[in-house]
């Protein structure tokens, strides 16, 4: 049975507590997606810059909106300090490795992504002993994923 | 004597399973109830000796069957009232219930620009078949808001049910735990020419129905919150309206004869039930009313006075501005559904915490999102009572509470 000390380590009570990139950003230029987990009601939006097109554009500024449990709170602050400055081909990587981190299936892993480090994002790690709360680490990385759609693929 | 101790080992679960090695905690019944060995037995004992199709074939099991299915109804018919067993239908649960009247009698009845009032601490149940009405056809939903002890404003109820067809509500709210006054609203209704209908699944579990007294038109409600098995609910209908309503599905058993050309249906209320129903369900229920009235809904319902007394509290008393439980303050008018939320902290790290003592609540929205807005929370932790728990439970909810504090350094 894993012990609550497995979930709330100290640095993903650090972000709950003091959570980083939390705000908005001006719309437009940023777009602005929202992420709800029905389950439990919890919304998160993430406001999102990139500059350049495709892989190689670059997160330029993210903020962070809406309310969550510590889990997904947390996960979302580090999420912001994962991407911050960084290209999407290196974000996508990340993700792929959080979420088979999270025991997430289906997820397809490029040869290079086993030298990812995912940094304070380890500190989740235990999140997948408690199935149901897999869900509240994801759904920040989720909505990222929309939010990169949406700028990468402006509608006209 | 309402002899808790007594009521509890007739659950097997709740005195047979533990995690780490402690029993449960199980504060969660406003979700689902737990089940009593009667109805556990009733089930395996139908399926190992009486299993058969239902009004169907003509040997003599089947018609064993059939009857054993039939007493299902007939029980529910005496626990709530109802002038007659055929008026209750069986659906898959209540919110299948509540479809069924929003589509067959509010397709049937409702137009562009009618009136449907709801209350604005209803489940999900009893909006989003109304809501797809108003998508479908144009109907205008009014909602009677809350006083900010969340009971309902009848204020401007006037004014709401004017030109009104349906004041559908819930007898008592799965997060306030509020229970309006069912009866008076039922005649308001009728007053503005409105059916009357009502949500009792939290309601039938814990105290006497009276449908008729009441003098609703439909009742829905379902049988997993009140001992019985999950996969059975209730549709109770006043006879002359379920007789003038088209059917709802179509499918087997709800036909009188069916050509080329069309069909015909059969008589209320196997016009409702298409299709195989839960028959063995329909058993497990039989059994768990046949539990509840040996106990008495009466002193289940003064048990449960009492404990949601002394729930208020002492969560009141232990917690003081740190806790924000919501509804009614006077047992009068409340049940024991207690929706709180806790210091800063998120309702899922406070059920999370809770776990970890094996206390069993429920976090989130409780399918009444737009309560929550009208409460201006996201979410809450919802702890509930039922007949097999006492001030020990209640204790161990509190210990838990103490045990959020330390971990998130409060």
């Amino acid at each position: 049975m894993p012990g609550l000390e497995d979930l709330y380590r100290e640095i993903i009570l650090d972000h709950y507590r003091t959570p980083r990139n939390r705000g908005e950003l001006e719309t437009p230029p940023a777009v602005k997606i929202d992420g709800h987990n029905p389950l439990c009601g919890d919304e998160i939006t993430v406001y999102l810059t990139v500059d350049g097109t495709g892989d190689d554009a670059v997160v330029t500024d993210i903020k962070i909106g809406g309310q969550g449990c510590s889990i997904s709170q947390s996960s979302a602050s580090m999420m912001t300090k994962a991407v911050m400055g960084k290209p999407v081909s290196e974000i996508n990587a990340v993700m792929r490795r959080f979420k088979t981190m999270m025991g997430i299936d289906g997820i397809e892993m490029a040869d290079a992504d086993s030298e990812v480090d995912l940094g304070e994002l380890e500190a989740l790690q235990g999140v997948v002993k408690f199935p149901v709360r897999i869900k509240c680490a994801v759904l920040s990385w989720n909505t990222l994923s929309n939010a990169l759609d949406a700028a990468l693929n402006p509608v006209e | 004597m309402f002899d808790v101790a007594q009521i509890r080992s007739e659950f097997p679960l709740l005195t047979d399973r533990t995690i780490d090695s402690e029993r449960l905690v199980y504060l969660d019944s406003g979700n689902t109830s737990q089940k009593p060995r009667r109805v556990i037995d009733a089930m395996s004992s139908f399926m190992e000796t009486s299993y058969a199709p239902i009004n169907r074939s003509s040997y003599r099991l089947a018609g064993e069957a059939t009857e054993a299915y039939e007493a299902g109804r007939t029980a529910i018919a005496r626990l709530v009232n109802a002038p007659s067993a055929d008026e209750v239908v069986f659906t898959k649960n209540a919110s299948e219930a509540m479809n069924l009247v929003a589509m067959a009698w509010g397709r049937a009845n409702l137009a562009t620009g009618d009136v449907v009032v709801l209350t604005e601490m209803e489940h999900h149940a009893n909006i989003v078949p109304w809501q797809m009405l108003a998508q479908e056809r144009g109907i205008e939903i009014r909602w009677i808001g809350l006083t900010p002890d969340g009971q309902l404003d009848l204020s401007n109820l006037d004014e709401l049910l004017d030109r009104a067809k349906v004041l559908s509500f819930t007898a008592m709210s799965n997060v306030l735990g509020t229970i309006p006054p069912t009866k008076k609203l039922c005649a308001a209704a009728h007053a503005a020419g409105a059916l009357a209908i009502v949500d009792a699944c939290q309601f039938v579990p814990h105290n006497v129905t009276d449908v008729q007294d009441w003098n609703a038109d439909f009742v829905a409600f379902s049988s997993h919150k009140m001992c019985g098995p999950s996969g059975i609910g209730m549709l109770w209908g006043k006879m002359e309206i379920l007789d003038a309503m088209p059917p709802f599905m179509g499918g087997g058993n709800m036909i009188d004869t069916v050509t080329f050309d069309g069909f015909t249906t059969a008589p209320v209320p196997a016009k409702f039930e298409p299709g195989t129903p839960a028959i063995t369900e329909a058993v497990g229920l039989a059994a768990a009313v046949e539990f509840l009235e040996d106990i008495g809904m009466a002193n289940i319902r003064q048990h449960e006075m009492a404990l949601t007394r002394y729930a208020l509290d002492t969560l009141n008393h232990r917690f003081g501005d740190d806790i924000t439980i919501y509804g009614p303050d006077n047992v009068e008018v409340r049940g024991g559904v207690f929706s709180f939320t806790f210091r800063d902290l998120h309702p899922h790290d406070v059920s999370q915490v809770l776990d970890e003592k094996n206390v069993c609540v429920r976090a989130g929205h409780h399918c009444a999102k737009p309560l929550m807005k009208t409460l201006g929370v996201n979410a809450t932790t919802r702890a509930s009572v039922y007949l097999y728990n006492d001030e020990s439970d209640i204790d161990a909810l509190a210990d838990g509470l103490d045990g959020a504090t330390d971990i998130f350094g409060l």
